[in-house]
């Protein structure tokens, strides 16, 4: 036995997801533990405060700071409306006036007599958070975190673009191999998740955000094509915030990879039925990994067992998928775990094992370039 | 017990991902390093308690060492036979670091001096924040909301000088009212070092929004900078404020026999400890999945510098952006598809922890960490130079011509020794790769050591150096750096073939020479743990130090490849076209025999 360095991507059929959600800062939560819940519903909600803009009332008068709080008609905390007079001052007898209004409505956030500036707030922006599963509430958490229990099936994906969406599974490629072409979408896609094989190139990509899918899950995407579709070469990889219209997910790396027969599989058994799916991916310390999550109905919650984070061990005839080159993509079984280091090809000594691959070769790789699938 | 008279010590690292713990013990010959273990941080979910991670890399050393260092969840003080520990110490940067926003007043002048002391003191510089940074007000105030940074540290105006505009900066920040990154329940800490006569209308903007402290004005004149204060608040603050919120801290904190310290807060501690030590003028580079850090010492001056996207593995793919493909391509001896390149490079960001099987892989990814390390050595540059704004009156001759001063501090000849760490370099399969990639990056000149940290425990001896350096330098001679020789670089061009410099070594009971023609380079071995007589005599027009034309004898000390000759130019005088430069890099790889054929 070993440690599998890279831990492997779960695909399940059934399995009982607890899915936290979080608002960005405490609000309200609209839900109490024992509720059922939909995908779309929202469970709490919160105002982010609305963004600040500086006013140089000492400049705009020609006065000194320090004369600037006699001049002001609001005072700190007050209301205003864009194009309310702020401050005001009197000349000569009261013949002239002079005034300052509020480019923006919100609130008067301080008036300075040190810098003569006067801060407004402008107007909160709503947040509602939604389920983005179909569930039971198990756990609220202070005014901002509502815990949710889905029996599913869930599949994670190695690397997405954009946010979470929903729809109905489609799938529109007849294998895992196949690629997903640009004249397979078409306007009934629209709101779908929708499935390819092996790849989808910038044209079938850019068709599926112009039908307006949901989602597309591929197997793998070129780099090129996903720099294109970005505007900007993509450098770090923390996603989930790009507003493409579609949610991206591939499942296996970039370049032409077919999906892992059970991946396609998975998501092929379930067409038609409605699946929640988040782009959103960080790879750093505390890894998030896109997700498909296709949700049963809570009343299965009792049947299923909560599956534990489990550690990734390698043992013979554990299935695996080799993440490197030169077998980049190629799925197979562990046929011998080495105890001791062996070198390879570039001089390294690692520890390694030898696999079998789905078309009968036997080979040495480094064990930190497998992947185990998880069963 | 006074550290000086400890025998066993014990001190881990908690990184952002592993936890290191090295145990270090006293015999005949003084301190030398007994074994390491590691084990995954337990920072993040669902342990959320550093202290397993300790406990755990602790329970690895026990394992390898016989001794017996942990009972009842707790290290076991002082040593005793087999049992325990004397001093225990740490150093972490799991989480992520410490995280500081910088607010100053001009770009170039208290902000960058602001930064300066926060890189100094081992943070992370999430932004920095000017009046002159080309930002709208509203858009500074939105910048600080999104950052979420641990702390802020405010700088500007000189004592006596400008007040107003620092006071309405502060007040952006007021205005953002920024949450700490680790938990809403606590104040953000604030940190004000600015012009003295500021402090009561800071405390009226800040007091209530932050946990405000003031320490003295970072740069109180324009020719002066005064960093320390700043540098011990935001280690200070990072200990009471930042740590207690993080997971299991207020556990880990009792157990240390020293103030925990940010990671590269300890590796610039122990590289200062050498320099100061050996009067010499160092750099090192820590070169890690995410980041680049590099530190400097130069005539006692310290400086360091953190380039947050340029990395082996989460930022690699940021690396190959910005340095470009050509740039990459030119290090490697055969062609290689941009496609195939490219999407390699963006594979390794997604699965991170995998290694290169090919010997082309390894060639491909060693291409990189040399463009990520000339960029961060670059970037370093530009922030280790004498203070800016600061205006410099110059002989009659050229009185009409003030200069804005600022120039880099770094000058590579006169750089002594050049230090390596991190994976892509300390697990090279042959250490001529290592040494390859920094005389490539670095590009130094004249006579310069190089080494690799072995197994980075240079964190470890920088927060052992804080109460024993005699200790820490000690072990970092002899178990953490790996000498892998010197390079001999003289400084000039010629063309290709002309003759550039002839070097002779006498030691270990032989002499060895070599002529070196331009666009050479060529190896005399000298091994580790010998000393020898340099004689470094250039050709005219190259300089090595003494003036152009002129020899150098020094000693130098042996190391995995001995005396390294770079005769290929200061610049690096690359050929005109890819094929003739592919034929160079092969040239210079079988010279020190780096890959198999």
């Amino acid at each position: 036995m070993g440690h599998a360095y890279t831990p492997g991507l779960r695909v399940t059929e059934r399995t009982v997801l607890h899915k936290v959600r979080r608002l960005p800062i405490p609000g309200k939560v609209h839900v109490q533990p024992g509720d059922i819940v939909t995908a779309a519903q929202v469970v709490a909600s919160t105002e982010l405060p609305g963004s600040v803009t500086t006013l140089n009332v000492a400049r705009e008068m020609n006065c000194q700071p320090d004369e600037v709080p006699g001049l002001m008609t609001k005072a700190e905390g007050d209301r205003v409306t864009a194009g309310e007079v702020l401050a005001e001052s009197k000349a000569l007898w009261g013949l002239f006036h002079s005034f300052v209004r509020s480019p923006l409505s919100g609130t008067i956030e301080s008036i300075s007599e040190v810098t003569g500036q006067v801060l407004l707030r402008g107007e909160p922006t709503p947040v509602n958070l939604e389920a983005f599963v179909d569930g039971r509430v198990i756990e609220i958490r202070g005014q901002e975190t509502v815990v949710i229990a889905c029996s599913c099936a869930y599949l994670q994906g190695i690397f997405g673009l954009g946010g979470e969406a929903y729809g109905p599974v489609r799938v529109l490629c007849s294998s895992p191999e196949a690629a997903l072409a640009a004249e397979m979408l078409d306007e009934s896609c629209a709101g779908q998740v929708v499935v390819g094989g092996a790849y989808a190139d910038i044209g079938a990509l850019r068709r599926a955000i112009e039908v307006k899918a949901a989602a597309v899950v591929v197997g793998g995407l070129s780099d090129s094509a996903v720099d294109e579709l970005l505007g900007y070469h993509l450098g770090v990889a923390v996603t989930g915030h790009e507003a493409l219209g579609t949610t991206l997910i591939m499942t296996e790396g970039f370049g032409r990879i077919p999906m892992a027969e059970r991946s396609y599989r998975l998501l092929a058994a379930h067409e038609g039925q409605q699946a929640s799916v988040s782009g959103a991916t960080q790879i750093r310390a505390g890894v998030i990994r896109p997700e498909i999550v296709i949700s049963r109905p809570p009343t299965e919650l009792e049947d299923t067992a909560v599956e534990a984070a489990k550690e990734g061990m390698l043992e013979l005839g554990c299935p695996i998928r080799l993440i490197r080159e030169p077998y980049f993509g190629l799925l197979g079984e562990v046929v011998a775990l080495p105890e001791e280091p062996q070198p390879i090809e570039t001089e390294a000594l690692v520890r390694v094992l030898v696999a079998k691959l789905a078309d009968g070769r036997e080979v040495t790789v480094p064990r930190a370039n497998v992947e185990l699938i998880e069963q | 017990m006074d550290p000086k008279d400890a025998q066993i010590i014990l001190a881990t690292d908690c990184g952002s991902t592993t936890t290191k713990a090295i145990l270090i013990e006293r015999r005949g010959d003084g301190y030398r390093l007994v074994c390491r273990g590691e084990a995954p941080t337990t920072v993040e979910a669902p342990f959320e308690d550093v202290t397993i991670g300790v406990l755990n890399a602790v329970a690895e050393v026990e394992e390898l060492s016989g001794r017996k260092l942990v009972a009842d969840g707790s290290i076991i003080r002082p040593a005793r036979g087999d049992v325990g520990t004397d001093l225990y110490l740490s150093t972490s940067s799991a989480g992520g670091g410490l995280q500081i926003m910088v607010v100053g007043l001009v770009r170039r002048m208290t902000a960058e001096s602001a930064e300066r002391a926060a890189l100094g003191a081992g943070a992370i510089v999430m932004d920095t924040l000017a009046l002159d940074d080309g930002r709208r007000p509203h858009e500074r105030i939105e910048r600080l909301r999104q950052l979420r940074p641990d702390m802020v540290l405010i700088s500007g105006g000189v004592d006596g000088g400008e007040r107003r505009r620092v006071v309405e900066m502060a007040e952006l920040v007021a205005a953002a009212n920024p949450e700490a990154r680790l938990g809403a329940k606590y104040q953000l800490p604030a940190i004000y070092a600015g012009n003295v006569d500021n402090r009561e209308a800071i405390r009226e903007t800040l007091g209530s929004a932050t946990a405000l402290s003031i320490v003295d004005n970072l740069r109180p004149a324009p020719e002066r900078e005064n960093l320390g204060p700043t540098r011990s608040e935001i280690q200070e603050l990072f200990l009471h404020h930042v740590m207690a919120q993080a997971p299991g801290y207020s556990k880990l904190v009792p157990w240390t026999d020293a103030d925990i310290m940010p990671t590269p807060a300890a590796v610039g501690n122990i590289i200062q400890t050498i320099a100061a030590a050996e009067s010499l003028n160092v750099v090192g580079v820590d070169i890690g999945g995410a980041t680049t850090d590099v530190f400097s010492v130069f005539d006692g001056q310290f400086n360091r510098t953190v380039s947050a996207n340029l990395g082996m593995s989460y930022s690699i793919s940021n690396v190959f952006a910005e340095t470009g493909l050509d740039n990459l391509q030119r290090w490697l001896a055969d062609p290689v598809d941009a496609e195939e390149f490219s999407q390699s490079v963006r594979n390794k960001m997604i699965r991170p922890t995998t290694i290169p099987q090919r010997l082309l892989g390894l060639k491909m990814e060693q291409a990189v960490a040399r463009e990520a390390l000339r960029l961060a050595f670059e970037q370093h540059k530009l922030l280790a130079t004498g203070l800016k704004g600061v205006q410099k009156h110059r002989d009659i001759a050229d009185a009409f011509s003030q200069e804005v001063t600022g120039e880099t501090l770094i000058d590579m000849m006169s750089l002594d020794l050049l230090v390596g760490s991190g994976g892509v370099l300390s697990h090279t399969p042959r250490r001529a790769q290592a040494a390859l990639m920094l005389i490539d990056a670095f590009l130094p000149e004249g006579v310069t050591r190089l080494a690799v940290d072995s197994i980075f425990m240079m964190p470890q001896l920088g927060v052992l150096a804080q109460v024993h350096p005699e200790a820490a330098r000690e072990v970092f001679q002899r178990d953490c750096l790996i000498p892998l020789g010197v390079c001999v670089a003289p400084r000039g061009a010629d063309r290709e073939g002309a003759p550039c410099v002839r070097v002779t070594v006498e030691g270990a009971g032989q002499t060895q020479s070599a002529e070196v023609r331009c666009g050479e380079m060529k190896v005399l071995p000298l091994v580790t743990g010998t000393e020898g007589t340099l004689v470094v005599e250039p050709a005219r027009g190259f300089d090595v130090g003494q003036g152009r034309g002129r020899s150098l004898t020094t000693t130098v000390l042996g190391g995995v490849l001995g005396v390294v000759v770079d005769a290929r130019g200061r610049p690096l005088q690359w050929a005109k076209t890819p094929e003739a430069r592919r034929e160079q890099v092969k040239r210079w790889a079988e010279a020190l025999d780096a890959y198999p054929s």
